[in-house]
Protein backbone atom coordinates (compact mmCIF):
# COMPACT_ATOMS: atom_id res chain seq x y z
CA UNK A 1 0.00 0.00 0.00
CA UNK A 2 1.28 3.33 -0.80
CA UNK A 3 1.90 6.07 1.56
CA UNK A 4 0.38 9.21 1.16
CA UNK A 5 1.47 12.55 3.42
CA UNK A 6 -0.35 15.59 3.50
CA UNK A 7 -1.17 17.51 -0.17
CA UNK A 8 -0.19 20.64 -1.45
CA UNK A 9 2.40 21.56 1.28
CA UNK A 10 6.11 21.04 -0.77
CA UNK A 11 8.69 24.40 -1.18
CA UNK A 12 9.70 22.43 -4.38
CA UNK A 13 9.91 24.57 -7.46
CA UNK A 14 11.03 23.79 -10.79
CA UNK A 15 12.86 26.34 -13.47
CA UNK A 16 11.96 24.43 -16.87
CA UNK A 17 14.12 26.94 -18.45
CA UNK A 18 17.34 26.49 -16.88
CA UNK A 19 16.94 22.29 -17.07
CA UNK A 20 19.08 21.08 -19.82
CA UNK A 21 17.19 17.20 -19.13
CA UNK A 22 20.57 15.33 -17.25
CA UNK A 23 17.73 13.24 -15.23
CA UNK A 24 20.09 13.99 -11.85
CA UNK A 25 17.35 14.86 -10.16
CA UNK A 26 15.14 11.79 -11.54
CA UNK A 27 18.25 9.65 -10.48
CA UNK A 28 18.42 10.89 -6.97
CA UNK A 29 14.68 11.66 -6.32
CA UNK A 30 13.51 9.24 -3.86
CA UNK A 31 9.57 9.10 -4.22
CA UNK A 32 9.86 9.61 -8.04
CA UNK A 33 8.73 13.06 -8.30
CA UNK A 34 10.47 13.85 -11.82
CA UNK A 35 9.96 12.40 -14.66
CA UNK A 36 11.46 13.44 -18.28
CA UNK A 37 9.11 14.66 -21.13
CA UNK A 38 10.48 16.09 -24.22
CA UNK A 39 13.97 16.11 -23.12
CA UNK A 40 13.18 18.07 -19.70
CA UNK A 41 12.54 17.58 -16.18
CA UNK A 42 9.25 17.83 -15.32
CA UNK A 43 7.07 17.64 -11.55
CA UNK A 44 5.03 14.63 -12.19
CA UNK A 45 4.50 13.72 -8.67
CA UNK A 46 4.00 16.83 -6.60
CA UNK A 47 2.40 15.60 -3.07
CA UNK A 48 5.32 12.55 -2.88
CA UNK A 49 7.70 15.07 -2.21
CA UNK A 50 9.55 14.98 1.24
CA UNK A 51 11.69 18.03 0.89
CA UNK A 52 14.88 16.17 1.36
CA UNK A 53 16.93 18.48 -0.92
CA UNK A 54 19.02 15.82 -3.00
CA UNK A 55 17.19 17.12 -6.12
CA UNK A 56 18.11 20.71 -5.53
CA UNK A 57 21.74 20.10 -4.49
CA UNK A 58 22.54 17.31 -7.40
CA UNK A 59 21.14 20.01 -10.27
CA UNK A 60 24.21 21.20 -11.78
CA UNK A 61 21.94 23.73 -13.21
CA UNK A 62 20.27 25.41 -10.48
CA UNK A 63 17.30 24.44 -11.52
CA UNK A 64 15.58 23.33 -8.46
CA UNK A 65 14.49 25.31 -5.71
CA UNK A 66 12.96 23.72 -2.33
CA UNK A 67 14.27 24.41 1.22
CA UNK A 68 15.06 21.06 2.34
CA UNK A 69 14.63 19.77 6.15
CA UNK A 70 13.37 16.95 8.16
CA UNK A 71 10.12 15.38 8.79
CA UNK A 72 10.56 15.07 12.13
CA UNK A 73 7.64 16.53 14.95
CA UNK A 74 10.31 15.39 17.74
CA UNK A 75 13.26 17.50 16.10
CA UNK A 76 10.25 20.86 15.65
CA UNK A 77 9.20 20.34 19.11
CA UNK A 78 13.07 20.08 20.14
CA UNK A 79 13.69 23.49 17.88
CA UNK A 80 11.05 24.80 19.50
CA UNK A 81 12.11 24.24 23.45
CA UNK A 82 15.94 25.28 22.38
CA UNK A 83 14.51 28.23 20.15
CA UNK A 84 16.28 26.75 17.06
CA UNK A 85 15.56 25.97 13.68
CA UNK A 86 14.03 22.27 13.68
CA UNK A 87 17.37 20.49 13.71
CA UNK A 88 17.48 16.10 13.19
CA UNK A 89 19.96 16.14 16.27
CA UNK A 90 18.44 12.73 18.34
CA UNK A 91 22.03 12.11 18.60
CA UNK A 92 22.53 14.47 21.80
CA UNK A 93 20.47 12.26 23.50
CA UNK A 94 17.33 13.95 23.83
CA UNK A 95 15.63 11.05 23.68
CA UNK A 96 12.87 11.51 21.05
CA UNK A 97 12.17 8.95 17.87
CA UNK A 98 13.87 6.46 16.08
CA UNK A 99 14.93 8.36 13.16
CA UNK A 100 18.90 8.65 13.04
CA UNK B 1 52.74 -5.56 -3.90
CA UNK B 2 56.25 -7.33 -2.41
CA UNK B 3 56.97 -7.84 1.27
CA UNK B 4 59.29 -5.20 2.39
CA UNK B 5 58.08 -2.77 0.20
CA UNK B 6 57.46 0.84 1.35
CA UNK B 7 53.94 0.58 1.40
CA UNK B 8 53.71 -2.00 4.26
CA UNK B 9 51.98 0.49 6.64
CA UNK B 10 48.36 0.89 6.92
CA UNK B 11 47.13 3.61 4.84
CA UNK B 12 44.96 4.47 8.16
CA UNK B 13 45.11 3.50 11.84
CA UNK B 14 42.03 0.69 12.19
CA UNK B 15 40.14 -0.24 15.49
CA UNK B 16 41.44 -3.51 16.10
CA UNK B 17 38.39 -4.90 17.97
CA UNK B 18 36.67 -5.73 14.78
CA UNK B 19 35.50 -9.12 14.71
CA UNK B 20 34.60 -8.80 11.05
CA UNK B 21 38.25 -8.26 9.67
CA UNK B 22 39.28 -11.27 7.97
CA UNK B 23 43.16 -10.16 6.88
CA UNK B 24 44.83 -7.45 5.21
CA UNK B 25 45.59 -6.38 1.34
CA UNK B 26 48.93 -4.43 0.26
CA UNK B 27 47.93 -1.26 -2.47
CA UNK B 28 50.37 0.88 -3.91
CA UNK B 29 49.36 3.33 -0.91
CA UNK B 30 50.01 0.95 1.88
CA UNK B 31 47.71 -1.91 3.67
CA UNK B 32 44.08 -2.54 3.64
CA UNK B 33 41.92 -4.52 5.89
CA UNK B 34 39.92 -7.16 4.72
CA UNK B 35 36.35 -7.07 6.05
CA UNK B 36 34.18 -9.89 6.22
CA UNK B 37 30.76 -10.44 4.37
CA UNK B 38 29.62 -12.80 6.55
CA UNK B 39 27.70 -11.48 10.09
CA UNK B 40 28.38 -13.32 12.85
CA UNK B 41 26.12 -13.22 16.42
CA UNK B 42 28.12 -10.49 17.89
CA UNK B 43 27.13 -8.73 14.76
CA UNK B 44 23.25 -9.80 15.23
CA UNK B 45 23.73 -8.93 19.45
CA UNK B 46 24.83 -5.83 18.52
CA UNK B 47 21.95 -4.96 15.68
CA UNK B 48 19.50 -5.84 18.61
CA UNK B 49 21.25 -3.57 20.96
CA UNK B 50 20.73 -0.54 19.13
CA UNK B 51 17.27 -0.94 17.99
CA UNK B 52 16.36 -1.11 21.41
CA UNK B 53 18.72 1.89 21.75
CA UNK B 54 21.37 1.00 24.12
CA UNK B 55 24.61 2.26 23.04
CA UNK B 56 22.91 2.95 20.08
CA UNK B 57 24.93 6.41 19.26
CA UNK B 58 28.35 4.81 19.66
CA UNK B 59 27.88 2.37 17.14
CA UNK B 60 30.31 2.88 15.00
CA UNK B 61 33.71 1.98 12.82
CA UNK B 62 36.86 3.80 11.94
CA UNK B 63 36.12 6.01 8.89
CA UNK B 64 38.34 5.35 6.31
CA UNK B 65 39.09 2.57 3.33
CA UNK B 66 38.26 -1.30 3.38
CA UNK B 67 38.54 -4.02 1.43
CA UNK B 68 36.08 -6.76 0.20
CA UNK B 69 37.79 -9.33 -1.17
CA UNK B 70 41.05 -9.33 -3.29
CA UNK B 71 39.75 -5.84 -5.01
CA UNK B 72 42.53 -4.40 -7.44
CA UNK B 73 43.01 -0.90 -8.84
CA UNK B 74 39.96 -1.52 -11.45
CA UNK B 75 37.31 -2.72 -8.65
CA UNK B 76 34.24 -0.40 -7.74
CA UNK B 77 33.94 2.18 -5.03
CA UNK B 78 31.18 1.62 -2.85
CA UNK B 79 30.85 4.93 -0.50
CA UNK B 80 29.22 4.52 2.91
CA UNK B 81 28.63 5.53 6.28
CA UNK B 82 30.59 4.56 9.79
CA UNK B 83 27.25 3.79 11.65
CA UNK B 84 27.87 -0.02 12.38
CA UNK B 85 24.49 -1.15 11.18
CA UNK B 86 24.55 0.18 8.17
CA UNK B 87 28.14 -1.39 7.43
CA UNK B 88 26.95 -4.49 8.41
CA UNK B 89 23.87 -4.03 5.95
CA UNK B 90 26.24 -2.99 3.00
CA UNK B 91 28.95 -6.11 3.76
CA UNK B 92 26.43 -8.86 4.13
CA UNK B 93 25.26 -8.22 0.64
CA UNK B 94 28.96 -8.27 -0.90
CA UNK B 95 29.79 -11.66 -0.69
CA UNK B 96 32.04 -12.92 -3.35
CA UNK B 97 32.83 -9.57 -4.89
CA UNK B 98 35.85 -7.77 -5.31
CA UNK B 99 35.03 -3.82 -4.20
CA UNK B 100 36.77 -0.98 -1.92
CA UNK B 101 34.44 0.51 0.65
CA UNK B 102 34.90 4.06 1.35
CA UNK B 103 33.75 4.33 4.89
CA UNK B 104 32.69 8.26 5.77
CA UNK B 105 32.81 9.60 9.41
CA UNK B 106 28.79 10.48 9.88
CA UNK B 107 29.55 10.29 13.16
CA UNK B 108 27.99 6.62 14.19
CA UNK B 109 24.81 8.05 11.87
CA UNK B 110 23.25 6.07 9.01
CA UNK B 111 23.89 7.72 5.31
CA UNK B 112 19.93 9.14 5.29
CA UNK B 113 19.98 10.97 8.69
CA UNK B 114 23.56 12.35 8.32
CA UNK B 115 23.03 13.17 4.51
CA UNK B 116 20.23 15.24 5.89
CA UNK B 117 22.52 16.34 8.90
CA UNK B 118 25.03 17.17 5.86
CA UNK B 119 27.71 15.09 7.60
CA UNK B 120 27.50 12.32 4.75
CA UNK B 121 28.58 15.21 2.83
CA UNK B 122 30.42 16.63 -0.14
CA UNK B 123 33.08 18.38 2.19
CA UNK B 124 33.53 14.60 4.00
CA UNK B 125 33.86 12.64 0.76
CA UNK B 126 36.30 15.14 -0.40
CA UNK B 127 38.64 14.77 2.63
CA UNK B 128 38.13 11.11 2.75
CA UNK B 129 39.02 10.71 -0.67
CA UNK B 130 42.56 12.36 0.12
CA UNK B 131 43.17 10.78 3.56
CA UNK B 132 42.85 7.60 2.57
CA UNK B 133 45.03 8.40 -0.61
CA UNK B 134 42.19 6.94 -2.89
CA UNK B 135 43.68 8.16 -6.05
CA UNK B 136 46.74 5.89 -5.43
CA UNK B 137 44.36 3.06 -4.78
CA UNK B 138 42.66 3.04 -7.55
CA UNK B 139 43.18 3.64 -11.40
CA UNK B 140 39.55 4.72 -12.60
CA UNK B 141 37.47 7.96 -11.23
CA UNK B 142 34.20 6.78 -9.92
CA UNK B 143 32.27 6.30 -7.12
CA UNK B 144 29.04 4.59 -6.03
CA UNK B 145 27.30 6.18 -3.61
CA UNK B 146 24.03 5.06 -1.78
CA UNK B 147 21.30 6.99 -3.55
CA UNK B 148 20.01 8.28 0.08
CA UNK B 149 22.93 9.87 0.21
CA UNK B 150 22.14 12.50 -2.11
CA UNK B 151 20.59 14.91 -0.06
CA UNK B 152 23.69 15.53 1.36
CA UNK B 153 26.54 15.29 -1.95
CA UNK B 154 26.24 17.80 -4.61
CA UNK B 155 27.98 15.68 -7.35
CA UNK B 156 29.09 18.29 -9.61
CA UNK B 157 31.04 19.84 -6.57
CA UNK B 158 32.63 16.41 -5.84
CA UNK B 159 33.44 15.71 -9.29
CA UNK B 160 34.74 19.50 -9.87
CA UNK B 161 37.19 19.18 -6.54
CA UNK B 162 38.16 15.59 -6.68
CA UNK B 163 38.10 14.33 -10.46
CA UNK B 164 35.82 11.55 -8.91
CA UNK B 165 32.09 10.99 -10.85
CA UNK B 166 29.49 10.14 -8.27
CA UNK B 167 27.30 7.50 -9.70
CA UNK B 168 24.22 6.77 -7.07
CA UNK B 169 23.51 3.41 -6.42
CA UNK B 170 20.30 1.81 -5.75
CA UNK B 171 18.57 2.57 -2.39
CA UNK B 172 18.81 -0.47 -0.93
CA UNK B 173 22.44 -2.38 0.09
CA UNK B 174 20.63 -5.80 -1.23
CA UNK B 175 20.68 -4.18 -4.64
CA UNK B 176 24.13 -3.45 -4.97
CA UNK B 177 25.21 -7.09 -6.61
CA UNK B 178 22.25 -6.46 -9.42
CA UNK B 179 23.47 -3.04 -9.57
CA UNK B 180 27.33 -3.88 -10.79
CA UNK B 181 26.24 -6.81 -12.66
CA UNK B 182 23.75 -4.52 -14.47
CA UNK B 183 26.46 -1.90 -15.78
CA UNK B 184 26.39 0.71 -13.04
CA UNK B 185 22.56 1.10 -13.37
CA UNK B 186 19.85 1.25 -11.31
CA UNK B 187 16.42 -0.02 -11.93
CA UNK B 188 13.61 1.82 -11.27
CA UNK B 189 12.61 -0.59 -8.71
CA UNK B 190 16.02 -0.17 -7.06
CA UNK B 191 15.47 3.84 -6.86
CA UNK B 192 12.24 3.47 -4.39
CA UNK B 193 12.14 3.36 -0.91
CA UNK B 194 9.86 1.32 0.46
CA UNK B 195 8.51 1.24 3.93
CA UNK B 196 6.80 -2.09 4.63
CA UNK B 197 5.29 -3.61 7.58
CA UNK B 198 8.91 -5.29 9.09
CA UNK B 199 10.15 -1.62 7.94
CA UNK B 200 8.16 -0.02 10.28
CA UNK B 201 8.08 -2.63 13.10
CA UNK B 202 12.01 -2.60 13.67
CA UNK B 203 11.77 0.91 14.56
CA UNK B 204 9.05 0.90 17.14
CA UNK B 205 11.52 -0.62 20.15
CA UNK B 206 13.02 3.20 19.64
CA UNK B 207 9.87 4.85 19.85
CA UNK B 208 9.20 3.53 22.74
CA UNK B 209 12.38 3.49 24.81
CA UNK B 210 12.22 7.13 25.11
CA UNK B 211 8.84 7.61 26.42
CA UNK B 212 10.41 5.54 29.73
CA UNK B 213 11.09 8.98 31.34
CA UNK B 214 7.83 10.44 30.74
CA UNK B 215 5.88 7.76 31.46
CA UNK B 216 7.81 7.25 34.99
CA UNK B 217 6.90 10.91 35.51
CA UNK B 218 3.30 10.86 34.85
CA UNK B 219 3.19 7.76 37.10
CA UNK B 220 4.84 9.94 40.00
CA UNK B 221 2.74 12.52 39.92
CA UNK B 222 0.00 10.59 39.63
CA UNK B 223 0.98 8.40 42.67
CA UNK B 224 1.76 11.70 44.70
CA UNK B 225 -1.61 12.80 44.08
CA UNK B 226 -3.32 10.08 45.43
CA UNK B 227 -0.98 10.69 48.65
CA UNK B 228 -2.42 14.24 48.71
CA UNK B 229 -5.94 12.83 48.35
CA UNK B 230 -6.86 14.30 45.07
CA UNK B 231 -7.17 11.06 43.48
CA UNK B 232 -7.56 7.83 43.29
CA UNK B 233 -5.98 6.63 40.87
CA UNK B 234 -5.46 3.48 40.16
CA UNK B 235 -4.81 0.00 38.10
CA UNK B 236 -7.36 1.35 35.74
CA UNK B 237 -5.52 4.80 34.71
CA UNK B 238 -2.37 2.67 34.79
CA UNK B 239 -3.55 0.15 32.08
CA UNK B 240 -5.07 3.14 30.27
CA UNK B 241 -2.23 5.30 29.68
CA UNK B 242 0.18 2.21 28.96
CA UNK B 243 -2.31 1.38 25.82
CA UNK B 244 -3.03 4.52 24.89
CA UNK B 245 1.26 4.68 24.15
CA UNK B 246 1.53 1.49 22.99
CA UNK B 247 -1.12 2.59 20.36
CA UNK B 248 0.92 5.75 19.59
CA UNK B 249 4.14 4.45 19.58
CA UNK B 250 3.84 0.43 18.10
CA UNK B 251 0.48 0.15 16.69
CA UNK B 252 -0.25 3.40 14.70
CA UNK B 253 3.28 2.49 13.12
CA UNK B 254 2.69 -1.06 11.98
CA UNK B 255 -0.69 -0.16 10.52
CA UNK B 256 -0.04 3.15 9.46
CA UNK B 257 -0.73 2.78 5.51
CA UNK B 258 -4.37 1.46 6.53
CA UNK B 259 -5.45 3.89 8.93
CA UNK B 260 -7.52 6.25 7.32
CA UNK B 261 -6.55 10.13 6.74
CA UNK B 262 -2.95 11.47 6.06
CA UNK B 263 -1.29 13.74 9.43
CA UNK B 264 -0.16 10.89 11.91
CA UNK B 265 -1.49 12.58 14.71
CA UNK B 266 -4.84 11.96 13.90
CA UNK B 267 -4.22 8.30 13.04
CA UNK B 268 -2.93 7.83 16.19
CA UNK B 269 -5.83 10.03 18.09
CA UNK B 270 -8.28 7.59 15.67
CA UNK B 271 -6.84 4.80 17.40
CA UNK B 272 -6.89 6.47 20.59
CA UNK B 273 -10.21 6.77 20.15
CA UNK B 274 -11.07 3.23 19.98
CA UNK B 275 -8.79 2.20 22.86
CA UNK B 276 -10.51 5.32 25.09
CA UNK B 277 -14.41 3.54 24.07
CA UNK B 278 -12.95 0.18 24.86
CA UNK B 279 -11.44 1.35 28.51
CA UNK B 280 -14.37 3.42 29.06
CA UNK B 281 -16.47 -0.27 28.34
CA UNK B 282 -14.09 -1.83 30.69
CA UNK B 283 -15.10 0.20 33.56
CA UNK B 284 -18.25 -0.15 33.57
CA UNK B 285 -19.91 2.03 31.34
CA UNK B 286 -22.80 2.45 30.76
CA UNK B 287 -24.09 0.27 32.80
CA UNK B 288 -23.17 -0.03 36.16
CA UNK B 289 -24.02 2.27 38.94
CA UNK B 290 -20.24 2.90 39.56
CA UNK B 291 -19.85 4.32 36.19
CA UNK B 292 -18.79 7.83 35.71
CA UNK B 293 -19.40 10.08 32.88
CA UNK B 294 -17.07 12.87 33.92
CA UNK B 295 -14.09 10.28 34.01
CA UNK B 296 -15.50 8.72 31.12
CA UNK B 297 -15.06 12.16 29.56
CA UNK B 298 -11.85 12.42 30.94
CA UNK B 299 -10.07 9.01 29.27
CA UNK B 300 -11.92 10.64 25.81
CA UNK B 301 -10.48 13.56 26.05
CA UNK B 302 -6.70 12.35 27.04
CA UNK B 303 -6.22 8.43 25.69
CA UNK B 304 -6.81 9.56 21.95
CA UNK B 305 -4.63 13.00 22.45
CA UNK B 306 -1.76 10.52 24.22
CA UNK B 307 -1.65 8.07 20.87
CA UNK B 308 -2.01 10.71 18.67
CA UNK B 309 1.12 12.75 20.18
CA UNK B 310 3.20 9.95 19.97
CA UNK B 311 2.15 8.84 16.98
CA UNK B 312 3.05 12.12 15.42
CA UNK B 313 6.49 11.65 16.89
CA UNK B 314 7.00 9.02 14.41
CA UNK B 315 6.79 11.00 11.74
CA UNK B 316 10.49 11.63 12.18
CA UNK B 317 11.10 7.69 11.37
CA UNK B 318 8.94 7.80 8.48
CA UNK B 319 10.73 7.54 5.07
CA UNK B 320 8.01 10.20 3.58
CA UNK B 321 7.06 13.39 5.51
CA UNK B 322 8.02 16.44 4.53
CA UNK B 323 8.56 19.45 6.72
CA UNK B 324 5.94 21.67 5.60
CA UNK B 325 3.65 18.84 6.32
CA UNK B 326 4.73 18.26 9.43
CA UNK B 327 4.90 21.96 10.38
CA UNK B 328 1.05 21.85 9.29
CA UNK B 329 -0.03 19.23 10.53
CA UNK B 330 1.85 20.00 13.99
CA UNK B 331 0.02 24.06 13.83
CA UNK B 332 -3.38 21.99 14.42
CA UNK B 333 -2.25 18.63 16.63
CA UNK B 334 -0.21 20.50 19.33
CA UNK B 335 -2.45 23.42 20.23
CA UNK B 336 -5.73 20.33 20.06
CA UNK B 337 -3.58 17.85 22.27
CA UNK B 338 -2.65 20.88 24.83
CA UNK B 339 -5.99 21.68 25.33
CA UNK B 340 -7.56 18.22 25.17
CA UNK B 341 -5.10 16.65 28.19
CA UNK B 342 -5.55 19.80 29.79
CA UNK B 343 -9.69 19.69 30.34
CA UNK B 344 -9.06 16.10 30.32
CA UNK B 345 -7.07 16.40 33.63
CA UNK B 346 -9.46 18.56 34.99
CA UNK B 347 -12.73 15.88 34.07
CA UNK B 348 -10.43 13.15 35.66
CA UNK B 349 -10.04 15.79 39.06
CA UNK B 350 -12.89 16.26 39.38
CA UNK B 351 -14.12 13.10 39.27
CA UNK B 352 -11.70 12.21 41.80
CA UNK B 353 -13.49 14.96 44.27
CA UNK B 354 -17.22 13.42 43.30
CA UNK B 355 -15.90 9.99 44.14
CA UNK B 356 -14.71 11.50 47.45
Amino acid sequence: MKHQYLKNVTTLKLNTNACTGCERCIEVCPHQVFALKNGKSEIINKDSCMECGACAKNCPFMAIEVRPGVGCAAAVISGWLKGDEPSCDCSDGCGSGGCC
Amino acid sequence: MEKGSCASKPIMEYRKEGNWIDGNIETTAGKVQQVQTQLTIVDTVGAWKVRWGINRMNYKINPGIYAVGSPDDTSPVLVTANYKLTFDALRRELTGLKVWILVLDTEGVNVWCAAAKGTFGTKEIVTRISKTKLTRIVSHRTLILPQLGAPGISAHEVLKQTGFKVVYGPVNAKDIKGFIQNGMKATAEMRIVKFNTYDRLVLTPMELVPTIKITLMIFGILFLLNLMGLGPFGLIDFYAYIGALFIGCVLTPVLLPWIPGRAFAWKGWLLGLLWAVVVNILNGWPQMTSYNIVEALGYLLILPSISGFFAMNFTGASTYTSISGVLKEMKIAVPAITISIGLGIIFMLISGFIQI
